[in-house]
């Protein structure tokens, strides 16, 4: 099964409990298949930044092996609620 | 901070690069060293050569002709910090580098940046870190002085 936008999404929000998901095919603005995804997840908090990115990529293990160029910007919900406001 | 945001937009676009004319060191090793990774022990052979420089990167072609918009990020994040004495090994001269630096740490993507032999982790992860100040830390804890510290005391002196 091809690994769309579609997929990544419904993944990311079932098995991470993620609160907000935005997936976006980049693969236009490179050579292939490439995603950029916006998690907002509880459970970053307090974790650095690599160990949020390494969460997702275990979660999306299989997906990544199809996927050339991956890019996560990885927020807890404090995060986010803040980014939205700037 | 609203220019520094600009300014990492066009990282992303292979080619392009903020040229400050003057010498540039960074050393680039080419690595046709299939000798070095084509057998089973690769973990040994890449584990040291993270631990050789304060900073390693493992891109897709070189600092002086990156061929990937991810990899240039990375390389003009580090030009701007005036970081140029780092190596960096280009990942399309050998698969089994490309593979096995993926192996090795565990993450899927090139690409990957590494601080005093750890992994820091790829584009995304340094370009927050640039743009959030702890890049600057990071690298002061390297013993490596950032350029853009410079850079904001000429600012203020205005």
């Amino acid at each position: 099964m091809p690994v769309t936008a579609e997929s990544i999404r419904n993944k990311l929000a079932a098995e991470m409990g993620a609160v907000h998901v935005e997936v976006e095919d980049t693969t236009t603005d490179h050579c292939s298949t490439s995603f950029k995804v916006l998690i907002v997840c509880p459970q970053f908090e307090g974790k650095p930044l690599l160990q949020r990115h390494r969460m997702v990529n275990t979660c999306l293990t299989e997906e990544l092996k199809e996927i050339h160029a991956f890019e996560q910007k990885t927020l807890t919900p404090e995060q986010w609620e803040k980014q939205k406001s700037e | 901070m609203n220019h520094l945001f600009r300014l990492s937009a066009g990282l992303f676009r292979p080619g392009t690069g903020v040229y400050r004319r003057r010498p540039v060191s960074e050393r680039h090793v080419s690595l046709v060293a299939s000798r070095l990774f084509s057998s089973a022990p690769e973990n040994n052979e890449l584990g040291q050569l993270i631990k050789k420089d304060k900073v390693v990167v493992f891109i897709k072609g070189t600092p002086a002709q990156p061929m990937c918009g991810f990899s240039n990020a990375v390389v003009q994040i580090l030009r701007m910090h005036g970081v140029d004495d780092y190596a960096s090994y280009n990942v399309l001269e050998d698969q089994d580098l490309r593979q096995g630096v993926k192996d090795f740490s565990n993450w899927p993507t090139i690409p990957q940046v590494y601080f005093n032999g750890e992994f820091v982790g790829g584009c995304d992860i340094l370009l927050q870190m640039h743009q959030n100040g702890d890049l600057v830390e990071e690298l002061k804890k390297l013993g490596i002085h950032s350029a853009l510290l410079d850079a904001n005391k000429d600012e203020q002196k205005k």
